[in-house]
């Protein structure tokens, strides 16, 4: 009898389980990489050694933590959690951890192999579905499924039902991975695909950066995980399982097809995600900050993308442009390559790699009245600041051109 | 296990900011989490909130960050259940995690308003509406869950399992 088709999430949670599983499975399964980061860590540590009394973590080596949400420390109070956090990790001997300047927490996973195709990830951040661009299972959880984790090496799941994205065509120039994903929070709402899995197809031809942005906001639609299969030029050096890819007939709860030889930029007006509208249809809206950063859109190719529109020009008065890189190697890759002269030339500043102010906890966020268009995954009322601010969220390219304009604008072609 | 409870009644895509702003993360103190919960929605939330409240919501109650601080807000402010449409899938299991319980009923959540007094029987996942007399049925929970709620949240009943099971 031939074997029931899958779908991506079925495959590796199958694996994991060592039987066939499929949409609406409970499962109890190895979680092969665990990645705590700074903001929620304290939590996971009180979880292990006061309630727990776990003195070891189960497998070291399967941890990554990170300092990147409050990077560097912006109170005495955090400073304090960070030294307990560094403290832990060396007690417990966790070879994987990214100190402040090392990157936000899942571009560090992604660019140091820390998560591989095939793989189940846990990470404490809701932006974990950020590894299915590696293809891997990733996920976001609290402190105490974490530490649950930590102490046991396992942790239970209901395996996702998936949701199919079908993407014909190819970018405009002006339009990028960000702007796909922000018409998809518009097509879907924030909980589009609650408890679901969204798989990408049609996207072999896209580079690692794109396929990060879009998986991290598949988060954005209450997703569990997104994926887009590993195949492709950009994960040609990654060892990808035989038993993982696309396989025809899989069940899927929906199907969704994108055409993007017709997508224009796109932006999410707050306060929420889901309201998104074409750039062209966002009327006047002056800014007073621009972000560009973050794990969604803080990638060398998202900094080369807007230094190129940015190139020989000057940012409007009265606008702060703040560029943060995603890791310390985008920072070095970037400052070797022109782009971020190009960008300090058109008058933005350069933070820390890390999260910056997309939490509203440092670095740069936004008072009473302010209005920011970031590159970032969120615009909830006070995300980035004060409750009385207003976060607008486009693409790189689209930040840059408002960073010029001084209001929310298209990037033009050239 | 039942409780009664008054409502506080909000509407679909209560994110985790607003639960719980992430500018007041650092810190794990529960009261100090209790004493900024919904402010910037709801003022009024902090100043009259009353052991034993329940929250209503509409759909995707939670959605945003993996915070398990958003329902650690929530129950040290005093919040007993929280009954919504539907719930965002971290929050989902962050709540239960840290014993507060939690039940998906549209129709209850749909039919209830501010002010109104439900009881909860968890046992039976039965939602009663004193103020209208309308009962509502949401799925019970298994044993085991009702037993993690009971100890306090997933790590407590871990540990006494452990407990058990070495004893």
């Amino acid at each position: 009898m031939a074997e029931r088709a899958m779908t991506l999430a079925e495959q590796i949670l199958s694996h994991a389980a060592g039987h066939p599983v499929q949409a609406g499975d409970l499962v109890i399964v190895e979680i092969d990489r665990c990645m705590s980061h700074d903001s929620l860590t304290p939590e996971v540590i009180d979880a292990l050694q006061g309630t727990l009394n776990t003195e070891r973590v189960y497998d070291p080596s399967r941890v990554a933590v990170m300092i990147d949400h409050v990077a560097p420390a912006a109170s005495v109070a955090t400073a304090d959690a960070q030294v307990r956090v560094r403290r832990w990790v060396r007690e417990q001997g966790i070879p994987h951890f990214y100190d402040v300047g090392a990157g936000v927490c899942h571009q560090v996973m992604i660019e140091e192999r820390l998560v591989a195709p095939g793989q189940i990830a846990f990470g404490t951040d809701s932006h974990a579905t950020a590894y299915g661009a590696v293809g891997a299972f990733g996920t976001g959880v609290g402190s105490r499924d974490m530490a649950l984790t930590l102490a046991s090496g396992r942790n239970w799941l209901r395996v996702p039902e998936t949701v199919r994205v079908q993407v014909n065509g190819r970018f405009r120039p002006g339009v990028s991975p960000k702007d796909l994903s922000l018409y998809l929070c518009g097509l879907l709402g924030l909980d589009g695909a609650d408890y679901q899995a969204v798989e990408f197809h049609g996207l072999d031809w896209l580079d690692l950066d794109g396929r990060e942005t879009i998986c991290s906001m598949t988060t954005e639609l209450g997703a569990k995980a997104g994926m887009v299969p590993p195949t492709g030029p950009a994960v040609a050096d990654l060892d990808v399982p035989e038993w993982l890819g696309v396989q025809p007939g899989a069940t899927y709860a929906r199907e969704i097809v994108v055409d993007l030889d017709s997508l224009e930029p796109q932006v999410s007006v707050p306060y929420s995600v889901d309201n998104v509208v074409p750039v062209t249809d966002v009327g006047e809206v002056p800014v007073d900050l621009v972000f560009v950063g973050t794990c969604t859109n803080g990638r060398l190719g998202d900094l080369r993308a807007a230094a190129e529109i940015l190139r020989g020009k000057h940012i409007a008065p009265h606008v702060r442009l703040l560029v943060i890189p995603a890791s310390h190697r985008i920072l070095t890759a970037a400052t070797a390559d022109g782009t971020l002269s190009t960008l300090l030339d058109a008058g933005a500043t350069v933070g820390t790699p890390g999260c910056g102010p997309c939490i509203g906890r440092h670095m740069g966020v936004i008072g009473a009245g302010e209005v920011c268009l970031s590159t970032a995954n969120r615009n909830f009322r006070g995300r980035m600041g004060s409750p009385d601010g207003r976060v607008y969220l486009a693409s790189p390219e689209t930040a840059a051109a408002s960073a010029l304009a001084g209001r929310i604008v298209p990037a033009t072609t050239r | 296990m039942t409780l009664e409870g008054r409502v506080w009644k909000y509407g679909d895509n209560i994110d985790t900011d607003a639960i719980i702003p992430a500018r007041y993360l650092n810190t794990s103190s529960e009261a100090e989490l209790a004493a900024h919960c919904m402010e910037d929605w709801d003022t009024s939330f902090v100043a009259n909130v009353q052991p034993g409240d329940i929250v209503v919501a509409g759909k995707n109650f939670g959605c945003g960050s993996s915070r398990e601080h958003a329902p650690v807000a929530l129950k040290a402010s005093g919040i007993a259940c929280v009954v919504a449409e539907t719930f965002a899938r971290i929050f989902y299991r962050n709540a239960l995690n840290i014993g507060l319980p939690i039940l998906e009923c549209p129709e209850a959540a749909q039919a209830t308003l501010a002010g109104h007094t439900l009881e909860i029987d968890l046992s039976a996942g039965r939602i009663r509406n004193v103020d209208t007399g309308q009962t509502y049925q949401s799925t019970p929970y298994p044993e085991f869950m009702l037993a993690l709620i009971e100890a306090g949240g997933l790590v407590e009943y871990t540990r006494r399992k452990l407990a058990e099971d070495h004893g």
